[in-house]
């Protein structure tokens, strides 16, 4: 049999093999365009009840930060609630809240209730500043290395698995100073 | 049974029937008709990212809203569409546009399916012309065995001469 025989049955493989792993991915997930990027300029005034807003420069203090994107109307923001609580007991770094588009004694009351994981809490009334982070559902959340530059970004509820193996390595490889390996 | 299919045909013609009023967003749209058509016509390139294949004009998301109304704003501002098609890529990346850029990155998305038809005419081309090329056999004179055989399949077929 001559080689050329072989061709359209590698074509077909080739093309299967792309067209299953275009089907693993998730379509829902967008890269953000900001990985890379310093964080965008803004400043918020703080939640209800709360002392520290937040603002860009909260961001560039020359330690790494999360930036955690949630409303008191998001129910997934409930479910990876605890494990924000769980990442501030660690103390590897702040974690600032932006809270987006959420009614401020509604907001009040979420963290009076389920605790405040959050160093500080940037109220964000008309959902502007999340447009600027590239915020397209709620909750998301940022990691900020020292300079303020965006690391890495999760969409979605965070899970103990996300956790473990993608903000805690981070954060540690951020304040150590390392490249990380940590895929984002 | 013959309301019943011109019932049917409605439905299947509904759709098509005009409608581009049932579809307008009717928040703060701005005072210059010629500004609101533009912005119109530039929310119809943007992606809804809370529903992807639908545009932020056509959207009724919050965000898609959000973003409308940015959209107005910056085309008050008398900003060109580019401009603002940049802001919004500038947050959200290309992908926001339901219509991919012309550059390098997009390069292969966009000459893919003329590379593929030069590729296929190609190898028809090729296989054509390897056809056309291969010498045909040398043509000889029947051996005594053949003009036989020959003679005898040509009596085979030959019917039978009536009396």
């Amino acid at each position: 049999m001559r080689l050329s025989y072989l061709i359209p049955l590698a074509l077909f493989v080739l093309i299967g093999l792309g067209l299953a792993v275009g089907l693993t991915l998730n379509p829902r997930e967008i890269p953000s365009a900001l990985i890379g990027k310093p964080v965008p300029d803004f400043a918020l005034p703080p939640v209800q009840g709360r002392e520290l807003g937040l603002a860009a420069t909260d961001l560039k203090s020359g330690q790494p930060s999360v930036v955690n994107v949630f409303a008191s109307w998001c129910v997934p923001c409930r479910v990876e609630h605890p494990l924000l609580m769980a990442l501030r007991r660690d103390n590897l770094a702040p974690i600032h809240g932006l809270n987006y588009k959420d009614d401020p004694a509604d907001v009040a009351k979420w963290l009076d209730q389920l605790g405040d994981p959050f160093t500080r809490t940037g109220a964000d009334r008309n959902g502007r500043v999340g447009i600027d982070w590239g915020v397209y559902g709620v909750p998301e959340t940022f990691i900020v290395d020292g300079a303020g530059q965006i690391v890495c970004k999760h969409v979605g509820p965070l899970m103990q698995w996300d956790i473990d193996n993608k903000i805690r390595p981070l954060l540690r490889d951020l304040a150590a100073g390392r490249q990380s390996q940590v895929k984002c | 049974m013959l309301r019943s299919l011109l019932f049917a045909l409605l439905l299947l013609a509904g759709p098509a029937l005009p409608g581009p009023a049932l579809a307008q967003h009717l928040e703060d749209r701005l005072a210059d008709p010629a500004q609101e058509a533009r912005a119109r016509e530039i929310s119809r390139e943007l992606r809804c990212l809370v529903c992807q294949n639908q545009s932020i004009e056509d959207s009724n998301a919050p965000l898609a809203r959000d973003l409308r109304r940015i959209v107005r704003e910056r085309v008050a501002l008398g900003e060109s569409d580019q401009t603002v098609l940049n802001y919004l890529v500038a947050r959200y990346g290309e992908w926001v546009l339901l219509k991919p850029r012309f550059n390098l990155q997009n390069l292969l998305l966009w000459i893919g399916p003329l590379l593929l038809l030069l590729l296929g005419g190609g190898i028809i081309f090729a296989l054509y012309r390897r056809q056309r090329l291969a010498p045909a056999p040398a043509a000889r004179a029947l051996d005594a065995g053949e003009q036989r055989r020959l003679a005898a399949l040509l009596d085979e077929d030959r019917p039978e001469p009536r009396p």
